[in-house]
């Protein structure tokens, strides 16, 4: 049974309102099944508050069909409808449905679009900050070192944990949203020290220099080590801040893989010894020239036809100096009419390329610069998409499967060219 | 399944830790690989979508779902959420592996649930096998499709 405090019973019992009421019923429903025995205060929540799809409002047509109803039902998963006050805990908006402003070229209907407008002033008017990215850490969100957040969005989970230090599970929309309003979460897993020890060795036997290779052994390593915490040692070349996340995303996507250790880079990990919290313990795996090729293989066995129709950057959302590269490759260039280059980004970041000029740029190629949302979360490809390529490991994992199309992975330069050319020509050097 | 084979006495009972209480029983789905939620199940039939996933294209509606553990995607609880909704959600679950993903999603699904096994449910349980899942009892009672013999 989960012990609850003066104050978590005074929220259980009413005082701060049915909302909050509801949140800890939701909490303690899940900590009880994860065997967690008491909550962690959190300042730092990130979700999809509410957020739905017209199907969504009209399932909860007879409670309203509106953000309330939507809120009270699915997020709070009550049985009632309540008022949904402003928000207690630092709060933002995780990606979201569409591009504010390209929602058209993107597919999207007047209805849906109609719909977003409406979620997205209840989500301002709810007290939460619409960073709408997947990357929080650079649009306005950068936890310390060891502050208890509830996130979602994986690939920031295990930016958070591993990059920073900070201590977060991967949360849920239900979890973070009652959360927001309780200010609490259960006191389990990544918010405990001694969960966040090294499970695995994995030793690095080829050199990892940019973020291509650097999502290969992301892809790599979660296959490995499925949802476990991996210690990875060996050639890792310089860290950065996107190498980081495009392997997090990577691990996260093909195992669980929820935090990681690199030992002489990530904080938690100044040693091998100080990562396991002791020995080596668990397996220890290899990531060599033959796990290499098997990865690369892997990730492209959902491509045939080298004829892409698409080329998708920006999973996780691109940060500037991303933004900045595929802007200087594609200066000059032009996307080939049989293809479309769209990259996504946050609304922060964007704010920084248009005052950069590479949104300019990227425009004057006959690329988009979108932001809020990617292909994945938004189902949105350029009509008649039958093969894309990616520089993410993450979204290759992904889009093919949702929709149903061949999929491509290299680096960045293969993605330009193909975009310039419509012809994949990436190959494993 | 005719009736006279849930009369008999189950061919085999294993306990577990309650996740969610309640009962239900139904034919099992086994799979020895995790489950991706977002991105690798479509809500709306309740079918695996994921790539090279040995379930793919197989929908687990209606099913005690006998799975190791969820991976991949914080979407996990929202979409087994929407397969409530959608009247495609699992019988009931057993998992092995214990996760916030895993925990959330089947608190909202509101399903009978268990983990933390005496006996690793994957060893036990084929598809296709009777499956009672009792999640406040904390047991599964398994009769083989095919007896053992």
């Amino acid at each position: 049974m989960v012990r609850l405090t003066d104050a978590e019973q005074a929220m259980c019992d009413g005082t701060q309102g049915p909302a909050v009421a509801k949140a800890m019923d939701l909490l303690i429903r899940y900590a009880e099944a994860l065997g967690a025995e008491s909550f962690v205060e959190t300042n730092n929540v990130a979700g999809v508050p509410g957020s739905s799809t017209p199907w969504l409002k009209q399932y909860y047509a007879e409670q309203g069909g509106d953000y309330r109803a939507v809120f009270s039902h699915f997020d709070l998963d009550s049985d009632e409808t309540v008022d949904v006050p402003r928000m207690n805990a630092f709060s933002c908006h995780l990606q979201g449905g569409m591009d504010p402003n390209l929602w058209r070229e993107q597919g999207m209907s007047e209805e849906a679009h109609d719909n977003f407008v409406s979620d997205e002033k209840d989500v301002a008017t709810h007290g939460i900050q619409v960073l709408k990215t997947c990357t929080p850490y650079i649009a306005g969100n950068v936890p310390v070192m060891g502050e208890h957040c509830a996130w979602m969005e994986s690939s920031a989970v295990v930016f958070c944990n591993s990059v920073i230090g900070g201590r977060t599970n991967c949360e849920g929309r239900e979890s973070t949203s009652a959360a927001m309003l309780a200010k609490r979460i259960p006191d389990w897993g990544f918010h405990r020290t001694e969960f966040r020890r090294g499970q695995h060795s994995a030793q690095v036997q080829v050199p990892v220099g940019d973020v291509f290779e650097w999502g290969l052994l992301g892809y790599w390593t979660g296959g490995t080590v499925d949802d476990t915490i991996p210690v990875l040692e060996g050639q890792l070349g310089a860290p950065s801040l996107i190498r980081h996340k495009h392997f997090g995303a990577a691990a996260a996507s093909s195992g669980g893989v929820e935090m990681y250790h690199m030992v002489g880079i990530t904080p938690e990990a100044p040693s091998a010894e100080a990562a396991f919290g002791g020995a080596r313990r668990g397996e220890r795996f290899v990531y060599d020239a033959a796990a290499r090729k098997r990865t690369w293989e892997s990730l492209n066995s959902v491509g045939s036809s080298r004829d892409v129709d698409f080329i998708m950057l920006g999973c996780p959302h691109y940060s500037i100096e991303q933004i900045a590269e595929a802007a200087y490759l594609i200066e000059g260039r032009k996307v080939h009419a049989n293809t479309q280059l769209w990259v996504f980004t946050s609304r922060a970041v964007k704010a920084t390329a248009d005052a950069c000029g590479h949104t300019k740029v990227l425009q004057d190629a006959g690329a988009y610069l979108m932001t809020d949302t990617c292909s994945a979360i938004s189902q949105a490809v350029p009509k008649g998409t039958k093969v894309a390529g990616f520089d993410s490991a993450k979204q290759t994992h992904y889009l093919p499967a949702i929709m149903g199309i061949e999929g491509w992975y290299g680096t960045l330069s293969e993605c330009i060219d193909a975009a310039c050319t419509s012809r994949w020509e990436g190959r494993l050097s | 399944m005719s009736s006279d084979v849930i009369e008999r006495e189950p061919d085999i009972i294993i306990t577990g830790r309650r996740v969610v209480g309640g009962a239900a029983e139904g034919e099992a789905l086994v799979t020895r690989e995790t489950i991706s939620g977002w991105g690798g199940v479509n809500a709306m039939t309740g079918t695996v979508i994921e790539n090279r996933h040995e379930l793919k294209g197989v929908s687990f509606a209606n099913k005690v779902l006998v799975f190791p553990g969820a991976k991949g995607s914080s979407g996990w609880s929202g979409v087994f959420h929407m397969t409530r909704l959608a009247g495609t959600a699992p019988l009931a679950m057993l998992f092995n592996t214990m996760t916030t993903k895993a925990a959330l999603g089947a608190v909202v699904t509101r399903v009978p649930t268990l983990t933390d096994f005496d006996r690793d449910p994957l060893e036990c349980i084929e598809t296709g096998d009777r499956v009672r899942v009792d999640g406040d009892a904390g047991t599964v009672k398994i009769w083989k499709a095919i007896a053992a013999g």
